[in-house]
């Protein structure tokens, strides 16, 4: 009865979508005002629906209600409550429904917070969220209902992938649907203005807030898959340039660029059909990413059901949003004006390098996902692109990116002169020259001291910039007084300064595991050991103990470093009897600047056991730096200056906003 | 109209061709060039032992399944239990193809996993891989005894996979070989 209830729910959803989008537009045209209040409680009251057939589908795994034919291809009793729960979007139907139900709120959520806008742009961006949404519904109710019931029921559910019982697996998709779906706001907004045909200031200031919340969550979401993958794949691996992965740092990189372009268009008024075109782009790179990872488009992604059908229906979706949203753009965008001029050394020049950067780097990485699909469709031949490629045209991009992004934001608006930053630049040189220089000698590396140079380079440029902001140095510069100053930041500094620090940081990381990662694999007897980078892992011996369910034996294995004792690890292996099954557990030792990893596979005492070990420099530094990046992204939503935060009802102040 | 403006929507149409074409290509129902032919003559070192080599002449004799896959595979794990237990119920014979793939990874992965091959081709260079044609990881070819491709699974082996499309390819052939 309640898989029913969620069914019409689902339903429901469908049809007050539609009537969404239709009164939306035909009330925004006419400016009826009862049409246009229409559409806002339509928003709501179809959030609402999808929540609750999102709530009754994940009942129905928890409680195990194998008589929904979701729950029993996908749960089991015997799965802990937690992974009952996450097994709610842990397969195709559920994940599209949580996808569904992330934009419905976040259609709500415009209704809710943008009560200072202009009622003809914001009856619009509600109309276009709604008809996206109907695209959505429709493709979950015509070809992946989760509601579908199975008969007979089943004693007992198949389960879910072992390997999706992960926390952070868990916890990835919906930080992943939050900022894909987040990026639809800006999308919505985008083409109303292009309806429009005009935008103000407002529109930026009123956009940047959502783009900024999808980029934080997104960049977690990855974060999580990164992780992931690094303690259940990896071996040393944290990105592998696996299409799936790429699918989601497309978005990631136009959202970056895009959350910089509001920034110009915020601040002066400039780019607003750049920024338009990339609020376009980027959601629709997360549509291209869903159409990839359910219609088995790319080969290589053999983990996801391949159902052509689907397929059809999300390319369908995909022409019919996207397609629709640039002709729109190709017909109107000629009415927005252009924004005021600066000059070459000016902080607008340095984001247009940004953008620049930042849209070339979107551009290779979909290129080399998607030549496969080119070659293929134009020869038949089958070929797949390496990590080779992308290291090769990805990294040098981001270096530039790297070495610009210190400096851009020291610069003023419209005009500036490098002699005015010319002190900041030495203090940056005489940091970054040294390091460099050093890891060149003492790390015998060309590619890590020039990566390595310029994570300082950036690290001392946006610190400078932060202290220039506190004022640092200048009188009265006591403790109290710089506390003061620092509470009175904008919140978009303080996101600006973690969010940089961050990248810094992340850059450290990579060029270290680029640079100095190591591993050994060797067949050890008790009292034998391996040395990977200075640090020698000793097997101390091996010990059997009965688990519950398994046997399990335990090498201990003692590091080393120059005679000092660093750790003990356990890495254990379990034998299975009724399941007939060996598992391997890693045993780690995690530290800020390196990670230890031994594991231990078969053996017996005359030939000795084979073990692994690794040293990771740094790594968790990558993860750590992304981190500061989405914390950075949320502190700026928390900005005074955005409509987001200035309230429902208080129109925001015309304060000037370029002054800084 | 400038065709600046029509730039985006030009690009645009574009990939939405290729993607079309893209997805009339099914790759599980696209047959591979290479069934019913000879496995092609290859030189390649083993994975556990470098000094080894393996080649062609070592998968006939029995039904093989010849199984590519690599630790950077999220997919090959999907599979992998049910390799395991294929071999250790002796069902058949598994050759491993390991491809792309780093040699220290590639042993890490198994030493975690288990290791149900029975020898396993270092292919880093995508040299064999190529030669038969494989459009992604994991992907099976089952061999006759004569070492002649008979069928060819895209994507996972799962428990459902094996009993009703690969246990029938190879009860097929061996009543073939009985009569």
């Amino acid at each position: 009865m309640l898989a029913e209830i969620g069914q019409i729910a689902l339903i429901l959803a469908l049809l007050i979508s539609a009537l969404q989008g239709w009164l939306g537009l035909q009330g925004a045209h006419q400016n009826d005002r009862r049409a246009m209040a229409f559409a806002d409680r339509a928003a709501i009251a179809q959030a609402m629906f999808c929540v609750l057939a999102f709530a009754l589908l994940a009942h129905a795994f928890m409680i195990s209600d194998f008589s929904v034919k979701l729950v029993a291809t996908n749960s089991h009793t015997s799965k802990p409550m937690i992974y009952k729960f996450s097994g709610t979007w842990g397969n195709h139907e559920g994940s599209m429904l949580l996808w569904v139900m992330v934009m419905a709120l976040f259609g709500a959520a415009m209704v809710w917070f943008g009560k200072t806008l202009p009622s003809g742009l914001r009856a619009r961006a509600i109309a276009i969220q709604g008809l996206t949404t109907t695209g959505f519904l429709a493709f979950l109710i015509f070809t992946s209902n989760p509601f579908e019931r199975l008969s007979p029921i089943p004693a007992n559910g198949v389960g879910l992938n072992p390997l999706l019982q992960d926390p952070g697996l868990a916890l990835h998709p919906p930080f992943l649907y939050l900022g894909y779906v987040g990026f639809s706001v800006a999308f919505s907004f985008a083409v109303a203005a292009l309806i429009e045909g005009r935008v103000d200031a407002m529109w930026a200031r009123w956009v940047r807030p959502w783009v900024l919340m999808a980029w934080s969550f997104l960049t977690i979401g990855i974060v999580l898959g990164s992780v992931w993958a690094y303690y259940e794949l990896g071996w040393g691996g944290w990105w592998f340039w696996d299409p799936i992965e790429n699918v989601s740092f497309m978005p990631w990189l136009a959202g970056t660029a895009l959350l910089h372009s509001t920034l110009v268009a915020q601040a002066r008024g400039s780019f607003i059909r750049w920024t338009l075109l990339l609020a376009i782009t980027t959601f629709s790179l997360s549509l291209v990413g869903t159409f990839i990872v359910r219609s088995g488009v790319l080969t290589s992604v053999h983990a996801f059901a391949v159902d052509p059908d689907r397929g059809i229906f999300i390319l369908g979706l995909l022409i019919l949003s996207t397609g629709g949203a640039l002709t729109l753009y190709a017909l109107r965008s000629n009415r927005i004006a252009h924004g005021a001029s600066f000059e070459f050394e000016s902080r607008e020049a340095g984001l247009v390098l940004n953008n620049i950067l930042l849209v070339v780097s979107t551009a290779t990485v979909f290129l080399g996902t998607f030549y496969p699909l080119v070659i293929d469709a134009m020869t038949g031949d089958k070929i797949t692109v390496g990590p080779p490629y992308f290291e090769r045209t990805f990294g040098p991009i981001m270096a530039v990116l790297i070495l610009f992004m210190a400096v851009a934001p020291l610069m003023k608006w419209r005009s500036d002169s490098w002699q005015r930053i010319r002190k900041t630049l030495l203090i940056m040189a005489v940091a970054a020259i040294p390091v460099t220089i050093a890891v060149m000698i003492f790390g015998k590396t060309v590619f890590g001291a020039l990566g390595m140079g310029l994570a300082v380079w950036l690290f001392f440029g946006t610190a400078a910039n932060y202290a220039r902001k506190l004022r640092v140095g200048e009188t009265k510069s006591t403790l109290g007084n710089l506390l003061k100053r620092f509470a009175l930041l904008p919140g978009a500094t303080h996101g600006f300064a973690l969010a940089h620090l961050g990248l810094a940081v992340c850059t450290v990381g990579v060029v270290a595991m680029g640079v100095w990662a190591d591993e050994e694999v060797d067949r050890l007897k008790i009292g034998e050991s391996i040395s990977v980078s200075g640090y020698e892992f000793r097997l101390e011996g091996v010990d059997r103990a009965q688990g519950p369910n398994f046997i399990a034996e335990t090498g201990r294995v003692v590091i080393e470093r120059n005679g000092n004792f660093v750790a003990t690890l356990n890495p254990e292996q379990r034998m299975y009897p009724v399941e007939r099954n060996n598992t391997t557990e890693g045993s780690m030792e995690i530290g800020a600047l390196r990670i230890l990893y031994a594991a231990k596979g078969e053996g017996n005492p005359e030939d000795g056991w084979v073990v692994s070990v690794y040293y990771h420099p740094l790594v968790i530094w990558i993860w750590i730096g992304a981190l500061m990046m989405a914390v950075g992204g949320l502190v700026s939503v928390a900005d005074r200056r955005h409509a987001f935060a200035a309230g429902r009802a208080k129109p925001p102040a015309a304060q000037p906003v370029a002054a800084e | 109209m400038k065709l600046s403006r029509l730039l985006p929507v030009g690009l645009f149409g574009v990939l939405v061709i290729f993607l079309a074409i893209g997805l009339t290509r099914d790759p599980s129902v696209i047959p591979t060039e290479m069934i019913d032919r000879e496995m092609p003559t290859f030189e390649l070192s083993e994975l556990r032992d470098e000094a080894v080599t393996v080649s062609q002449d070592d998968l006939v004799g029995e039904v093989t399944l010849v199984n590519v896959f690599g630790s950077w595979c999220v997919a090959c794990l999907q599979e992998h239990p049910t390799l395991m237990e294929l071999s250790r119920d002796n069902t058949v014979r598994i050759v491993g193809i390991n491809w792309r793939d780093d040699r220290e990874d590639a042993l890490a992965w198994l030493m975690k996993h288990g290791d149900p091959y029975e020898a396993i081709v270092f292919d880093a260079e995508s040299e064999l891989v190529i030669k038969i044609g494989v459009t992604g990881a994991p992907e099976t070819f089952v061999l006759d005894p004569s070492g002649r491709i008979r069928y060819k699974q895209i994507g996972p082996i799962t428990p459902e996979v094996w009993t009703k499309t690969i246990r029938p390819v190879i009860d097929a052939m061996e009543s073939e070989s009985v009569s």
